[in-house]
């Protein structure tokens, strides 16, 4: 089969690779039919990540149609329309038991501080992704779920991460109606924690950038008011300013390990990688909430450590809230608000780049080039 | 003093009431309720929401000793068998699980050190094979051509611009280093052993 492979840091191509075979009962093999590239697949496209191996296949979106089951497998059948969630859990130990489905035990050898997940090198379990054309989908009576009919593709392959890890990320803020959010980053997970702020009753949803196509898509998309911080002096004063030198109520990170606007951050962790990440935007959160405020860290980091402002924090009285998105918990609300027409997650896909053509689809992505936003990697037809 | 909020007890207003934000914005407060959201409480005992069928799953046969953290009691039922460890690579990486836990640096900076010793050695490997690393396709840049390489980057004002030219030299720079201490060590013991 064809497969997106890593060569090295900047450098992926497609070869062909043996196709998955069912490994464990409960096991599933996938033909995926669409993936996407996230902004955390950057981190390993970069080389960020540690235990990425040279032959790895990335891709934790995605979605397709079952080819074959294991023989436990009672859930699913062959020729089933299948969305996967990128969090590949057991469904039964402590965790998965307690809804923490990001966060089973059951699925990593490699790492106990972090679940499994599909196509994120080995330190969350060595399993390839879906960044080609078939992918081993372990517990598929507990993960997959059958898209609805009335479902479009897109909006499908959205819900595996970026939609459900940005409605996730302003539940973790704990807004009340009224509140002031602001979201740092208008990337595909910033985007959707805005939108969300505003369904949870947000009373001013700001959002935080320095890509104007991006803030634009903040204006449209998310109604959101937006500040380009390269416009600005200091944008903690800026947003003290804006909000009667009190402060937000609640400020989500949506950036993450390679966060820029701090040239020394920036260098140590996402080029010299001393740093498991750029927490540029997580300080910006942390000065900018008022005191007693809840910051929501979606951005993903590395498992080194970060120069975070912990002092600030502390001293401030604020409640940090955190994790990987149990994607799944998310899905019967998420359903409605989609069937509902409150979101239309395929809004934000600027781009549809063939497999074939994905090592420019990751140096467009990773440039920020041609306004990308959200770029889907089509592989096959679902029907 | 009611405008020097923050220093007295009221909140600041809000330039938009709920019932002009709800005419505005689709869907605003539909999930209001902070007590009816999905992850509400964080901890949500159902073992029987999942749909899995085991207390404890089945165990995935293992092929080769599959390195695993040593904060596990044992290895997992299920797990990854993407890219087995190979080797000098294989065998840092092999070390890095074996030895340290995940508390310790040296157990991440180790797999970082194999993750480059896998990326040249699999490069110079693939030059005597049938597909060589061809680096102008696998970096994608050409699509700096076809995707306004040159708009995209002066016609906003992107704060990540500032480094792209200093970008090849941080990320070469430490390998171009390793290779002239390399070389110059190595010239060195030469000399001595021929001396």
């Amino acid at each position: 089969m064809k497969a997106m492979t890593y060569r090295g840091p900047y450098r992926v191509r497609v070869e062909e690779k043996d196709r998955p075979r069912i490994e464990h009962p409960n096991d599933a093999i996938v033909r995926v039919a669409l993936a996407a590239i996230c902004g955390s697949d950057l981190h390993l496209y970069h080389g960020m990540m540690p235990d990425t191996r040279v032959g790895h296949t990335f891709g934790h979106e995605f979605i397709g149609v079952v080819d074959e089951v294991g023989p436990s497998v009672e859930n699913l059948q062959v020729g089933d329309r299948v969305m996967v969630p990128f969090n590949v859990f057991c469904g039964t130990c402590f965790f998965c038991a307690r809804g923490l489905y990001s966060n089973c035990h059951n699925v990593n050898p490699n790492a106990t501080a972090v679940g499994g997940i599909y196509g994120y090198s080995h330190t969350t379990g060595g399993y390839d992704g879906g960044q080609a054309e078939f992918v081993r989908v372990p517990f598929a009576d507990v993960g997959p779920s059958k898209i609805p009919d009335w479902m479009e593709d897109e909006d499908a392959v959205l819900l595996t991460d970026a939609l459900a890890t940005g409605y996730f990320g302003a539940q973790l803020g704990d807004i009340v109606e009224g509140d002031v959010v602001i979201v740092f980053g208008s990337g595909p997970v910033g985007l959707f924690a805005a939108k969300s702020a505003w369904l949870m009753g947000a009373g001013r949803v700001i959002v935080i950038d320095h890509l104007e196509h991006r803030l634009e898509k903040a204006r449209t998309f998310a109604q959101a008011e937006t500040y380009n911080f390269t416009e600005h002096d200091d944008i903690v004063v800026k947003m003290k300013k804006i909000t009667d030198f009190l402060g937000a109520d609640v400020a989500i990170d949506a950036v993450g390990a390679e966060a820029d606007g701090n040239l020394i951050q920036h260098v140590t962790s996402a080029k010299l990688k001393l740093q498991g990440g750029s927490p540029v935007a997580l300080n910006w959160a942390i000065d900018s909430v008022r005191k007693g405020g809840t910051v929501s860290v979606m951005g993903a980091y590395g498992p080194l450590f970060s120069a975070v402002k912990f002092g600030d924090a502390m001293n401030k009285g604020l409640t940090l809230r955190m994790n990987q998105c149990p994607v799944k918990r998310q899905w019967p609300r998420l359903f409605e608000h989609v069937h509902n027409g409150h979101l239309k997650p395929s809004d934000i896909v600027t781009h549809r780049i063939p497999l074939e053509h994905i090592a420019e689809g990751y140096h467009m992505f990773s440039a920020k080039l041609d306004g990308m936003i959200k770029p889907l990697i089509t592989v096959s037809a679902t029907s | 003093m009611t405008d020097h909020y923050g220093y007295t007890a009221a909140k600041p207003p809000l330039r938009e009431s709920s019932e002009q934000l709800r005419a505005r914005v689709p869907g605003w407060g539909v999930d209001l309720d902070p007590q009816d959201r999905p992850s509400v409480p964080k901890l949500q005992l159902d073992p029987d929401a999942t749909g899995a069928h085991w207390e404890f799953p089945e165990r995935q046969p293992e092929h080769w000793p599959r390195e695993r953290s040593i904060e596990h009691q044992f290895l997992t039922p299920v797990f990854g068998t993407a890219q087995p460890p190979r080797g000098l690579s294989g065998a840092i990486r092999k070390l890095a699980y074996a030895r340290y836990s995940e508390g310790r640096a040296a157990h991440w900076l180790l797999l970082m050190a194999a993750d480059r010793v896998d990326t040249v050695g699999s490069t110079l490997t693939s030059l005597a094979s049938p597909h060589p690393d061809n680096l102008l396709a696998e970096t994608g840049v050409l699509s700096e051509f076809k995707a306004h390489g040159l708009r995209s980057r002066l016609g906003e004002r992107r704060t990540d611009v500032v480094h792209h030219p200093l970008d090849p030299i941080i990320v070469a720079g430490p390998w171009l280093l390793l290779g002239v201490v390399a070389y110059r060590t190595a010239k060195r013991v030469a000399s001595r052993l021929r001396g």
